[in-house]
């Protein structure tokens, strides 16, 4: 199947690029943060549907999920609830351009010349095999992430959980005006402590009745 | 992944130090305030078992496990055994400083053992992901450590400056390992020496060893990549420079020799290297020896120091000799033993409420205690490279690595710039024995931290006059694991 001489897989390749292109550049270029990140979830939607194209079909819908699903939402929250002041941000922009304009445009073109098709190009190395429709990404990602990658696959829990210990060592604090409840405490309490008992003696104390002179008697 | 158990036994001491270290975090939720002592014999504990573990599952040959990921060699060992050394004396010398700065938590203690296991995997990574896991690992538990003091806003300054930069260093190592990846095809770091035996050095490769020794140059601290060094060890609280400059340097050597030795170490490559790390040392030398003259903070002069002492590093690195990288790896050893007994000598001055890091503080310590007088005075000597401490022989050995591979210019170089770098060191010298005293208080420490404060400043001139056990250990740890 080919549309103006091109297959149909690459016509799907150049649309997502371009658009991935658009979304990237407008995340850095525009103004209000909350467009930012909403191009950014754009941005993150087209790389997965390049993934798909490739196969890696685990690894898009993976990227959907975290990413657009739990981590832009996280980051729309934190963008909209912070007051940022994008003017003090945007300081020394122009005062920056001169130096930081020539070296980045130095950069981009040395990774074009090194990334580019000399050294990455199709006679360079092979295309991927085309696998068979009940090929299973997700399955084959699970083989070897539990054989061959053992290794590094405990050890990045590790690093999950010294950040979980780094980011409670470094926030947790037990505020002194809270006024939270300790249930613990709460059923060590034994009737002692909140009951106390006094002996008094089995007397009846004498009233002395007052006759509070009425109007009439008067 | 046939042999699970094959592979269980070669990661023992990793598996002993994460167990330990999370058995130490729910321990401490147990323990009284009071009772922490506990936490620091169980860390201390945890070392032993790796020291143990270590030597007991030793073998001479080479052992791959995890499927080539890991890899146990007597490089791996040796390194190992000198980490958990250096590990259990920075223990040490923290507890009564921690305990007075409300560190003494078991956090402390988890949090370093995970930097520890962070700097065994990148000893044994024998794959550039094991690699990066580790440096991760050991990374991510150094900025939480800085900034664990967290009332203290210059640490968490310090913290914030540490975790972007490093952060920054972390992608640019990425990158080029994923660079040395499209080129090769493989993570595996003997995969790609082989791969690379029958190639020339093309531009691809060329664009990911400068991202990797630029990665490797921010983690040694050495220049261009020096700016956070003296900030991070001026902020941070005195224990915690004490360990980001001390034993993460053997973790770092473990990745130039992984890296750049092995995976890189093809002859094609070598040459390349070679150029980019005799700048860093020759830069390192004359920047870290001139400005640490400028510094009248002692943290900051000793940050300074590393940084000229990372340039000798590199001087035995880029001989790419079997001698050049054994004596790298004598003078790695015995700067951390330097470094150790000099921030030791800063944790014993200071107080609860007093950090004695400016160097007025060391003004007549000969009239408040002889004896640490001379211990500092011994310290200051070796790093400066007098005759009869190990930090001469260090000198001595890569300087001659140097030589003999034809470097005699930059040798004498060198030369005169450690001869510049003894005016700092004799400053101190002359501030503890010339000038009269400004603080009375008398030094309290434990009677432990005493004894093995000594002892590790005596090893220094030990060494000094007998260096050969050492300098056999280092020799025979990289003849093993490079031929």
């Amino acid at each position: 199947m080919t549309f103006f001489g091109l297959p149909f897989h690459d016509i799907v390749f150049y649309v997502l690029a371009a658009i991935l292109l658009y979304a990237a550049i407008n995340v850095i270029i525009t103004r209000n943060p909350v467009y930012a990140a909403l191009y950014l979830v754009l941005a993150f939607f087209t790389a997965a549907g390049i993934w798909l194209l490739l196969e890696a079909e685990f690894l898009a819908i993976t990227l959907v999920l975290v990413y657009v699903g739990a981590v832009m939402v996280l980051f729309l929250f934190v963008v909209m609830m912070l007051d940022i002041n994008l003017d003090k941000l945007r300081e020394g922009f122009w005062n920056a351009l001169p130096v930081a304009l020539p070296v980045g445009g130095l950069m981009a073109v040395e990774m074009v010349m090194i990334v580019g098709t000399r050294h990455f190009g199709v006679d360079k190395v092979a295309a991927p095999v085309a696998h068979a429709a009940d090929y299973s990404n997700t399955a084959e990602l699970g083989r070897v992430l539990y054989t061959d990658y053992l290794l590094p696959f405990e050890l990045a829990s590790v690093v999950l959980l010294v950040a979980i210990v780094a980011a409670i060592a470094l926030t947790l604090r037990s505020r002194k005006e809270s006024k939270s409840m300790d249930p613990a405490k709460q059923v060590l309490v034994k009737k002692e402590d909140r009951l106390r008992i006094l002996k008094m003696d089995a007397t009846v104390e004498k009233i002395d009745v007052i006759v509070v002179p009425t109007e009439e008697a008067k | 992944m046939q042999n699970i158990s094959y592979d269980l036994i070669t990661a023992l001491p990793e598996i002993i130090v994460v167990s330990m270290a999370m058995l130490i975090l729910l321990a401490d939720f147990f323990i009284k305030p009071a009772n922490r002592i506990v936490l620091y014999i169980l860390a201390q504990a945890t070392l032993l078992a790796a020291v143990c573990a270590t030597l007991m599952t030793y073998v001479p040959s080479v052992g791959y496990a995890f499927t080539n990921t890991f890899v146990d060699d007597s490089l791996a060992d040796i390194l190992k055994l000198m980490t958990y050394i250096g590990t259990a004396l920075i223990f040490v010398y923290s507890r009564q400083y921690i305990q007075q700065r409300n560190m003494y938590r078991g956090e402390f203690y988890a949090l370093v053992l995970f930097s520890v296991l962070g700097m065994m995997i990148m000893i044994s990574g024998q794959s550039m992901l094991t690699l990066y896991i580790g440096l991760e690992l050991l990374s991510l538990s150094l900025y939480a450590l800085v900034a664990l003091d967290r009332d203290n806003a210059r640490a968490t300054e310090a913290a914030m400056k540490y975790f972007v930069l490093g952060a920054l260093a972390s992608g640019m190592l990425l990158y080029g390992m994923s660079m040395i990846y499209g080129a090769t095809g493989s993570l595996n770091i003997a995969e790609i020496q082989s791969t690379l035996m029958s190639q020339k050095a093309n531009s691809v490769l060329i664009l990911g060893l400068v991202f990797i020794v630029s990665g490797i140059a921010f983690k040694l601290g050495a220049v261009p990549f020096q700016m956070w060094v003296p900030d991070v060890y001026e902020g941070s609280p005195t224990a915690v420079t004490m360990l980001i400059s001390s034993v993460p340097k053997f973790a770092a050597f473990a990745m130039v020799i992984r890296l750049l030795a092995q995976g890189l170490g093809t002859q094609a490559m070598v040459v390349e290297w070679q150029q980019m790390l005799i700048m860093m040392a020759v830069l390192s030398i004359i920047i870290g020896n001139i400005t640490a003259i400028a510094q009248t903070n002692l943290k900051r002069m000793l940050a300074y120091s590393t940084i000229s002492h990372v340039g000798f590093i590199l001087f035995g690195v880029f001989s790419a000799s079997m001698n050049g990288l054994s004596s790298a790896m004598f003078y790695v050893a015995s700067y951390v033993l330097m470094t150790l007994a000099g921030f030791g000598m800063i944790l014993l001055l200071s107080r609860k409420g007093f950090e004695a890091d400016q160097l007025e503080n060391l003004k007549g310590l000969n009239q408040r205690s002889p004896w640490y007088a001379f211990l500092l005075m011994i310290v200051m000597l070796s790093m400066m490279g007098f005759p009869f401490t190990v930090g001469f022989i260090a000198k001595f050995s890569v300087l001659q690595a140097a030589f003999q591979a034809g470097y005699m210019w930059l040798v004498v170089f060198a030369a005169i710039m450690a001869c510049i770098g003894a005016f700092y060191y004799l400053r101190v010298v002359w501030y503890m024995y010339f000038e009269a005293p400004n603080d009375h208080n008398p030094i309290v420490a434990p009677l432990e931290m005493r004894v093995i404060l000594s002892l590790n400043v005596i090893a220094l001139i030990a060494l000094g006059v007998m260096p050969e056990i050492l300098l056999e250990l280092c020799g025979f740890a990289i003849t093993k694991s490079l031929s």
